[in-house]
């Protein structure tokens, strides 16, 4: 009886904006994801050509990207949070959860680079083998999007800083979170892919 | 022009405190058990990376639940079909480059062999 109401109510009338936002920025996301999944193939394929270089198993350490893991998960928790509190007009909790995530993404992104740096010192760098080329254009485009993703998160606090929670602001701040939570789906891929298995 | 049409009906909390926390405590888990299996030999040592892919598509789905709220509701059959389309791109575009390159690897004549014919 209910169900019914709820669905002719969404059959007789064009949908929220909001669902329709949400749905365009979705189709984005997964043209993003399958942009990932050809350099995802590209390193199954390439991760044994090490040609004669160091392999996974030397190089990478598990305690780092258990640490990197942890911040992006906590990150896309504090974001959440932060949405729901903006749909409840609660803006110093707001303020509090983006913050946390910047902080969170800004340790993710620090990680990583010290990650990348420590590898160049040791002459792993993307030129040393197929490998490793591979390796740094699939973990590095992740970080470029989080890189992305934190520079698109500071402008959309200001914005709410400066025009408050209307519905257009909430809109780009939903999409800014469904780019985030995706973000996270990638990590779990390469996580398994390059990290938990490279290092067998 | 989208701007004009009044945001009726804002079904606002998609999600909650605790679908957040449960989702978090769910990917916790996921990813602890993703590093106890490859750390130890808790599985067959040929089954681990079955494993591991299985918790990381149990993951990839808790995120897509929980965090992205892609579910069973009349206004998400959109989203969960481009889904489906995407889902089958990817596996297309990863499992054709494996499947192939494989082939290609072992149907290759060594180098040496090449250098000889051109001989």
């Amino acid at each position: 009886m209910n169900t019914q109401v709820v669905n002719t109510q969404v059959a007789s009338g064009p949908a929220p904006v909001r669902t329709v936002v949400a749905y365009g920025f979705w189709i984005f996301l997964l043209s993003d994801i399958i942009l990932f999944s050809a350099l995802f193939a590209s390193y199954a394929v390439l991760s044994a050509q090490t040609a004669g270089g160091p392999a996974g198993r030397e190089l990478f350490e598990l305690r780092h990207v258990g640490a990197e893991t942890l911040c992006l998960l906590f990150s896309s928790y504090t974001c959440g949070l932060g949405l729901l509190s903006i749909g409840r007009r609660r803006m110093s909790a707001f303020y509090l959860s983006f913050g946390l995530t910047f902080v969170l993404g800004a340790a993710f992104l620090g990680l990583e680079i010290s990650e990348f740096a420590g590898l160049i010192a040791r002459g792993a760098g993307p030129s040393r083998s197929a490998f490793l080329s591979a390796f740094f254009s699939l973990v590095g485009l992740h970080g470029a999007h989080v890189t992305a993703g934190l520079l698109w998160l500071c402008f959309l606090v200001g914005q709410t800083y400066a025009k408050g929670p209307r519905d257009f602001v909430r809109r780009r701040l939903l999409c800014f979170s469904l780019f985030w939570h995706a973000l996270d789906i990638i990590w779990v891929g390469l996580l398994t892919l390059v990290y938990l298995m490279g290092a067998r | 022009m989208m701007e004009q049409v009044p945001d009726v009906n804002e079904n606002e909390a998609s999600g909650s405190v605790a679908t957040y926390t449960v989702g978090l405590a769910f990917a916790l888990l996921l990813t602890g058990a993703s590093f106890l299996v490859s750390q130890t030999h808790l599985l067959w040592a040929p089954g681990v990376t079955a494993g591991l892919v299985v918790l990381a598509i149990a993951q990839m789905g808790v995120h897509l639940v929980f965090f992205l709220h892609i579910g069973t509701g009349p206004d998400n059959t959109n989203n969960v079909l481009a889904l489906a389309f995407g889902v089958l791109i990817v596996l297309l575009v990863m499992s054709g480059s494996l499947w192939i390159m494989a082939h290609l690897n072992t149907n290759m004549m060594p180098a040496s062999a090449i250098l000889q014919m051109q001989r």
